[in-house]
């Protein structure tokens, strides 16, 4: 099989990760439950975590870094623990539903919503950010980079408007987390949500966010801590006020071995690969007459993402022609991104997605371009 | 059981406090070890720092550097 999918959840990851979750599986208590030898060796693994996430994004400690399920858990934790549910919050038409879902609940309490609309080559004008700055504004809640069509925002420019009027600056890494640089100090970033799995190339189940030094949060879930258990209520300090129950600390172990991986490897190495991989692929595809390809593929920095239709076929029939006939996974349909796919005029259709990985070859690149030839014939 | 001794003891608000507090006092040589919050400061759970008497000062240069996440110090027979 060839996996272009990665977008979805990278299918391939390090040897080390496996020994990780394996190693953990085998040897580890529960972190931040005893004192003994395996609760202790949880702990030490989960801290190790922490301090390698706290480096990888410019966080400020260890402290401010929560785990989570999954980054759909991180932005539900920030967006509906940090902000009011009077306030007037942007975002972009390049959200997935991860953003849009908790805004749109948000709405229903009181809360406004202002999207920043993308062009037609699915991208933004950051002049229109400040057309939606009012008073109420509280805050910008955006992905760094389109799960669609993988063009990537400035989150430097957004930060620095962000914090020009005092809005907090709330971001989704899921695309992006672990394969472009992303410091959240120089962004001006107050939370940053993460995945594990895709990127980051750790298992699925977790994730988390990252919080800027003076952010408060509410948490999202209360419950049992390891510490101050005879109190009624959550403790204050982070990262035990959002971390309620006991954390995926099998998963934490493999994120933790993946994310030493990928500094070890080096961001710009990994960029660099996906990049070639991906510029192969749409070189290929954008000669091809019957194919439509989405998104902005001027700037430098992108994710490693193609999406494409093929004249007017369905996107699922075409994905499923694709693994049937080709063994090669791809991912069709609406993304969990209604905004963008109606913004490119694809709600009907959806598109063909395929993202690629550290570990997809220039040979897998050249088969897909050769399978969508022959199915175009 | 162990006979008791006069211990110096350090608190912490979180489990990943008390993991720092560790790296920290491993890295500059400093005694000590992690045990349950002793009963004569909270009942409940939660880790601590116990160190011998002698350590307080060295202990205490540790757990200032670290700042927020620790909670408090007490010198206790344990």
């Amino acid at each position: 099989m060839i996996y272009f999918d990665n977008a979805a959840t990278t299918l391939q990851k390090p040897p080390c990760v496996f020994d990780a979750v394996v190693a953990a599986m085998k040897g580890m208590g529960n972190p931040a439950r005893g004192t003994h030898g395996t609760a202790l060796g949880a702990a030490r693994t989960v801290y190790e975590a922490r301090c390698r996430i706290a480096a990888l994004f410019g966080a400020p400690d260890a402290q401010h870094v929560v785990f989570t399920a999954n980054a759909t858990e991180a932005l539900n934790i920030a967006i509906c623990g940090a902000i009011e549910p009077n306030a007037n919050i942007i975002s972009t038409d390049l959200e997935h539903n991860s953003v849009l879902r908790p805004l749109f609940r948000l709405s229903k309490a009181g809360a406004s919503i202002s999207f920043v609309r993308a062009k037609k080559d699915g991208t933004l004008r950051y002049d229109d950010f400040e057309q939606f700055i009012f008073p109420e504004t509280k805050a910008i809640v955006c992905t760094h980079a389109s799960n669609l069509t993988g063009n990537v925002l400035d989150l430097t420019r957004i930060g620095k408007i962000a914090h020009k009027h005092g809005l907090l600056f709330i971001v989704d890494a899921s695309q992006t987390a672990g394969v472009l640089p992303i410091d959240m100090q120089k962004m001006g970033i107050d939370i940053l949500c993460f995945t594990g799995h895709k990127s980051l190339m750790g298992p699925q189940g977790t994730g988390g966010l990252c919080l800027g030094k003076h952010v408060s949060v509410r948490p999202l879930k209360v419950g049992g801590t390891g510490v101050k258990s005879f109190s009624k209520t959550q403790p204050e300090e982070l990262p035990t006020r959002l971390e309620a129950g006991t954390l995926n600390g099998h998963g934490i172990a493999g994120l933790s071995a993946a994310v030493r991986f990928i500094t070890d490897t080096g961001l710009a190495t990994i960029h660099a690969h996906e990049t070639m991989l991906m510029r192969r692929f749409y070189e290929g595809v954008r000669q091809m007459p019957d194919i439509t390809v989405y998104g902005d593929f001027s700037a430098e920095t992108r994710a490693a993402i193609v999406a494409l239709n093929l004249r007017d076929y369905d996107s699922g029939a075409v994905a499923d022609e694709l693994a049937q006939q080709y063994g090669i996974a791809t991912r069709s349909g609406a993304h969990c991104a209604p905004r963008m796919h109606a913004a490119l005029g694809t709600e009907q259709q959806g598109a063909v997605r395929f993202s690629f990985s550290y570990f997809n070859t220039t040979q897998e690149v050249d088969r897909a371009l050769v399978a969508l030839k022959e199915i175009s014939l | 059981m162990r006979e008791k001794t006069p211990r110096f003891v350090v608190t912490f608000h979180t489990t990943t406090a008390a993991i720092a507090m560790e790296q920290q006092c491993a890295q500059q040589n400093v005694a000590g070890r992690l045990i349950p919050v002793p009963r004569e400061i909270t009942a409940g759970c939660g880790m601590a720092w116990s160190a011998p008497p002698q350590a307080e000062q060295a202990v205490v240069a540790v757990a200032t550097a670290l700042g927020e996440g620790v909670a408090d110090f007490y010198t206790l027979v344990i």
